[in-house]
């Protein structure tokens, strides 16, 4: 049985990278207020509300009392950064199932004012996740992670660091034309690799920035859809993951993107050619090219590759990519990636980017990203858009 | 060199407190106490597990039990932590029964560290945290 469609009708980043006179539930409120004005709606439409980790109290129950939302349909799935993506494949199958008609994801946090070294300081561990007490002792930090995976791609694939600078290189050429954007400089790649080293593996400008901010999704039935002003952009197809840590048999080159990809491209019924613009999370430049060969767009181990012949440069390669600047330069709020990922997908599909790097006829997108950390498992989630 | 940062062995008061999440795990750190790395081995499926747990999670039996690692692993990949004071050698190794497990490496030149390098088992013994099972090079 083919279901009806869920549409996004209502998109909204916010415009701030450091808010220190906000609070977290502020920022919420402000996202999805942008959001639903976007989609031409009030907070009184909004009858199905999904939220993450990052929302005060880390469930829907909080933010949908400040905001007094007359609910029908909560939904608080937490997998990291990639929970955004998944509420959008969550709220599309409420809105098929007949159980809301008009769906909310709100993200928003403010790490930046709060001082949080993300990726440096050790991570802090919790002692009912039965993996904390054989990871904490280690001092695992983002960034060391990160590295280990860099060292062992180089080391099984022959991946540069030079090859790696490409995608720092072309983030900052779009967020160049992005007012909003935390880092407006055109970077080199020989400025990429006179940053210092963090970890090894890892140079500082591999690294995405750390911001304030948030975002939120308005997804609605298609007769709602139809009924506003808004470019009609349908969830076409969604897949998720969790990719384990195996039991300890670890794989540390490959990504869920593999999985949440594949069952994402298969329900919107189409291959990773026929992708006109792409928003692939980014941490560090590194989890750029494991994703981008495990999504299929290069074969793996050849990502190093792809991305140094200039692919993601919107108007010069074959995979316009992160136009906004993505983590890498524009904006990385709450720590989370999927909901600045699924924002630059719809203005693509609208053709709403900046005219700079706007995709022309972009008719088919995809928003893919991880949560938490790979190699120590983590979640993934695809969605491939297309506009009618 | 990285050194131990403190050689005092953790009273059995500390012990008990900071093994009362994982109760089913304690014998791991009891032979860690002792200087042995233990693997929770599974025995329908004949294969061990990293990390120990009472679910096989390669065949989902509950038959599993303790066994006693060789200690001899291999780097899988390394990153130093170049801003941390001084720069320490986060690493995943492969043990030689089979698992990879996160862990660090010490006792050595963390500049001549690289992946597919031969390792050996030791334990940072302290006073406030458990001996945790960490490498050095062969």
């Amino acid at each position: 049985m083919h279901l009806p469609s869920a549409y996004v009708t209502g998109a909204f980043e916010h415009p701030t990278r450091h808010a220190p006179d906000k609070s977290i539930a502020q920022l919420h409120a402000e996202c999805a207020l942008g959001a639903v004005a976007d989609a031409g709606l009030s907070l009184g439409d909004i009858d199905g509300y999904f939220c993450a980790g990052d929302t005060p109290g880390a469930s829907p129950l909080y933010m949908a009392d400040y905001l007094n939302l007359k609910l029908r349909w909560l939904d608080g799935t937490e997998s990291g950064g990639c929970s955004y993506l998944m509420h959008v494949a969550h709220a599309a199958a409420a809105i098929a199932a007949g159980q809301c008609n008009v769906a909310l994801i709100t993200l928003s946090g403010r790490p930046r004012s709060e001082g949080q070294a993300t990726g440096t300081a050790p991570r802090a561990g919790n002692s009912s996740q039965a993996d904390e007490p054989f990871e904490t002792p280690y001092r695992p930090t983002i960034a060391g992670m990160y590295g280990m995976f860099a060292r062992r791609h180089m080391h099984e694939f022959g991946t540069t660091a030079e090859q790696l600078a490409w995608v720092k290189v072309s983030a900052s050429r779009h967020a160049q034309h992005n007012a909003n954007a935390l880092l407006r400089n055109v970077v080199t790649v020989e400025d990429v690799l006179a940053s210092p080293v963090v970890c090894d593996g890892i140079r500082r400008l591999d690294c995405c920035v750390i911001t304030d901010g948030g975002g939120a999704a308005i997804l609605t039935r298609p007769e709602i859809a139809r009924s506003l002003k808004r470019p009609l952009v349908r969830v076409a197809g969604t897949g998720h993951t969790m990719h384990t840590q195996g039991g300890g048999y670890v794989d540390a080159v490959r990504t869920g993107a593999a999985a949440s990809g594949a069952a994402a491209f298969a329900e919107a019924g189409v291959t990773p050619q026929d992708i006109k613009y792409a928003s692939v999370y980014d941490n560090f430049t590194i989890m750029v090219v494991m994703q981008l060969e495990d999504l299929g767009f290069c074969p793996k181990g050849q990502g190093g590759r792809f991305v140094a012949e200039g692919n993601l440069i919107s108007g010069v390669g074959r995979l316009p990519w992160n136009t906004d600047g993505g983590g890498l330069c524009n904006n990385h709020p709450a720590n989370r990636g999927g909901m600045t990922k699924l924002i630059e997908a719809v203005r693509q599909l609208r053709g709403e980017a900046h005219p700079a790097v706007q995709v022309k006829n972009c008719d088919i997108a995809l928003a893919a990203g991880p949560g938490r950390v790979v190699g120590s498992g983590h979640g993934h989630a695809t969605a491939v858009l297309v506009r009618e | 060199m990285t050194t131990p940062m403190t050689m005092s062995a953790i009273s059995d008061e500390t012990f008990r407190s900071l093994t009362a999440a994982a109760p089913e795990i304690r014998p791991f750190w009891e032979a860690a106490r002792r200087g042995k790395l233990l693997l929770a081995h599974c025995t329908a499926c004949d294969r061990p597990h990293w990390f120990p747990r009472v679910v096989c999670p390669l065949c989902s039996s509950r038959d599993i039990e303790w066994r006693e690692a060789s200690g001899r692993g291999t780097v899988y990949s390394v990153s130093v932590a170049r801003r941390a004071t001084p720069p320490y050698a986060l690493a995943y190794v492969t043990l030689d029964e089979g698992p990879t497990m996160l862990t660090n490496i010490v006792d050595c030149d963390v500049d001549g560290i690289v992946i597919g390098q031969k390792v050996k088992v030791v334990f940072m013994e302290r006073a406030d945290a458990l001996p945790a099972p960490m490498f050095t090079p062969l």
